[in-house]
């Protein structure tokens, strides 16, 4: 489990936003908001080319002709590159944090977490070398911190630092800043982003229009009312005495008027090399991964389309049966949410009630059998007037919490791996109501469980919960460990509602079944 | 919850993302040197000279090379560490000992130093020995500058020209 207070102070800033942009929540899209930034840096970029001067002689007049002379196109082009630039590491910071706060980068999901900390590293030396082409003092007190942190590595020979000010920066030297800044990084960029997200499925690479809308519109007025400029011309024979620092990129420069390079690298390296074994301190034991019946499995491949992690793969059928593909589990990939039980139609547990109920494509840890066993004796146990059953998550709020005369919480390793068979079992076998309550509405621990649950209750995706169960003795609400109040009211309202409804039909099902 | 309200709110949040934005974007500002302040750095490559004194091979040796390898002295690889010195109205400011870097000790050193002073009249030795054949410095070089703040006053070297302050 991730130490409490930091996800709580997570899911209190999520809360805070949540209240006035629901599932607009930046939080929920903060890596298609690093993607959108980006857009916003590539277009203003390319026309900001269109006036850039690759020289040490002209670089500085024409950003000074940008930022004055065109201040009403290429100077609001200037600052939006720049603004969308910060915007993006703040973005990619939260980002890392939420991924962090919500423990969603161990296990078999060790892997994006480990491909996005060099992409941390790209995104802050793509803005620096962007800071150079300025050629201001500020690139100028750059150039000087970047040669001497060089000179600190084994690499180079000579003084880099020495060779700069002995006049070594040459047009060459700055066309290859050039070079890497427009061409170089950003290609690099994409392969690594590219990489970043090869294991998961469905990737969503752009915001909610609206949300991408109002930041562009904020960064604009940004822009507006302030606009990015630049400090005097470089030059080497002084030291810049005062620097307006970006400090979303040039935070690592000021460190090295009290260290040396090398303790600069050493915090540098000793920081990312924490970031990259996170993935697994403390170690942890992996869940069982899913594994596939055969001779339960039609080769229907939803199980396929709904793996959040693309661990499930498509094969020719080996076992002789009369269908034309069967499924494969990668057991590396898996990342153990049971999410492919809920989409195997073969999950049904009105089959064959009087022997064990196996299914296509199953958990060792919570088998269907068990999670009929436990639908069964949840319902055995309910009193009261209106009986309940919360299908609950291990990410979300504990449902068991809940359990009351009249309530009884059953914990899944996913919402998602609720077949929506079981809804109709449970309330056929005798419940009033049934509730789902898995994480936070758009914020599933595994990505899609909520959304594949909801959209099967819809009818939108297979399988779907059959028409003639009765909508109204379902109820939907997730919530995170810290939201009982808001699951504990909407269970209050549901039982109020189901009460009002006929609660108190329960005998009459119990003898039905 | 009014929707009114909910827009009220994000508009908040927009703000509050454009300040936070624009303000660490170029705030606060950092101070990278005081005000009355300049900097002095020495900087430069050189080859300490051999540690023993290079030979003339004799014409008849000479001969005995085969002509690609044919040279007029004979000289040992290893090189003398190069002792770097300067000092400010009378006290050291910087000072460096570099050993010849390579596995046979025959490269050539870089030196890099750098000190933040006060801007003002000041009287400059820069001093440098490269020889174990010799004691004391074999390089010397003296000049009373003025420093403006915010002034790099850069001390190069070379094997011509001896130390040149720039
Ligand atoms: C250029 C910067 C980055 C961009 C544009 C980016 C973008 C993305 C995107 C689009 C996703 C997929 C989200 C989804 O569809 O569920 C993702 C997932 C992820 N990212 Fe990043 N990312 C960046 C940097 C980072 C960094 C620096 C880290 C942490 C060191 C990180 C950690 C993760 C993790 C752990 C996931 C997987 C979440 C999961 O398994 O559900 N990312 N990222």
């Amino acid at each position: 489990m991730q130490s409490a207070p930091i996800k709580r102070t997570y899911l209190a800033l999520e809360n805070w936003f949540n209240y006035s942009f629901g599932s607009w929540n930046p939080l929920y899209h903060l890596g298609t908001l690093t993607i959108f930034f980006f857009w916003i840096v590539l277009v203003t970029g390319i026309y900001l080319f269109i006036f850039f001067h690759g020289s040490l002689d002209g670089a500085y007049a024409s950003v000074e002709r940008i930022t004055h002379e065109q201040w009403y196109a290429a100077g609001i082009m200037r600052s939006l590159h720049r603004y969308a630039s910060d915007a993006a590491i703040g973005c990619i910071l939260l980002h890392m944090f939420r991924e962090f706060a919500l423990d969603r980068h161990h296990g078999a999901r060790w892997y994006s977490w480990f491909t996005g900390v060099p992409l941390l590293w790209m995104v802050v030396t793509l803005g620096i070398t962007g800071y150079w082409l300025v050629w201001d003092q500020l690139a100028q007190y750059i150039a000087i911190g970047s040669a001497h942190l060089m000179d600190a590595l084994p690499i180079f020979f000579g003084s880099m630092t020495g060779n700069f000010l002995e006049g070594a920066l040459s047009d060459r030297f700055f066309i290859l800043i050039e070079f890497l800044h427009l061409l170089g990084q950003p290609m690099l960029l994409v392969f690594a982003l590219w990489l970043h997200v090869r294991r998961l499925s469905n990737v969503n690479i752009h915001p909610p229009r609206g949300l991408a809308i109002g930041s562009l519109a904020a960064l604009l007025a940004l822009s507006l009312a302030k606009p990015a400029v630049s400090h005097g011309p470089a030059d080497l024979s002084t030291v810049p005495q005062i620097l307006n620092l970006d400090w979303f990129y040039l935070n690592i420069y000021p460190l090295l008027d009290y260290w040396s390079a090398g303790q600069v690298w050493m915090l540098a390296f000793g920081v990312t090399f924490l970031l990259l074994v996170l993935p697994w301190v403390p170690p942890r034991k992996k869940g069982a991964a899913a594994v596939v019946d055969l001779s339960h499995c039609d080769g229907c491949k939803q199980c396929f389309d709904d793996c959040p992690f693309d661990a499930i793969s498509v094969q020719a059928r080996t076992d002789g049966a009369p269908h034309e593909h069967e499924v494969v589990v990668d057991p590396v990939l898996c990342a153990s949410c049971g999410i492919c039980v809920g989409s195997c139609h073969y999950s049904n547990p009105f089959r064959k009630a009087e022997t064990e109920l196996k299914t296509g494509i199953d958990m060792p840890q919570l088998p269907a059998e068990e999670m009929r066993a436990r639908t069964d004796a949840a319902i055995a146990e309910l009193g009261g007037e209106v009986g309940i059953v919360i299908f609950g998550c291990e990410h979300g709020f504990d449902v068991t919490l809940l359990n009351s005369e009249d309530t009884r919480g059953i914990k899944l390793l996913c919402s998602g791996m609720l077949p929506p068979s079981f809804i109709d079992y449970a309330l056929r076998k005798g419940a009033d109501g049934v509730m789902i309550a898995g994480c936070r509405h758009a914020d599933c621990y595994f990505r899609f469980g909520n959304r594949w649950m909801e959209q099967r209750l819809e009818g939108a995706r297979n399988p779907i919960l059959r028409k003639r169960v009765d909508r109204g003795r379902i109820v939907i609400q997730g919530g995170a460990e810290t939201d009982r109040r808001v699951v504990e009211s909407a269970l209050a309202r549901f039982r109020q509602q189901l009460s009002e409804n006929g609660g108190k039909r329960r005998e009459g099902k119990i003898a039905d079944a | 919850m009014q929707t009114r309200k909910r827009y009220h709110i994000q508009a908040v949040n927009y703000l509050l993302f454009m300040a936070l934005v624009g303000y660490f974007s170029s705030s606060p500002a950092y101070r990278h040197l005081e005000e009355n302040q300049a900097k002095v750095v020495l900087a430069f490559s050189h080859f300490g000279q051999h540690v023993e004194p290079c030979r003339r091979v004799t014409p008849e040796e000479l001969a005995k090379l085969p002509p690609n390898m044919r040279r007029p002295t004979e000289c040992t690889r290893k090189r003398s560490p190069v002792t770097v010195e300067l000092m400010m109205d009378g006290e050291r400011l910087l000072y460096k000992v570099a050993d010849p870097p390579g596995l046979f000790d025959d490269g050539g050193v870089d030196i890099y130093l750098d000190a933040v002073i006060p801007a003002g009249e000041h009287r400059f030795t820069v001093r440098m020995n490269d020889s174990v054949r010799v004691k004391g410095y074999n390089y010397s070089h003296e000049q009373a500058v003025t420093v403006v703040p915010g002034q790099l006053l850069f001390i190069d070297f070379d094997t011509d020209s001896g130390f040149v302050f720039k």
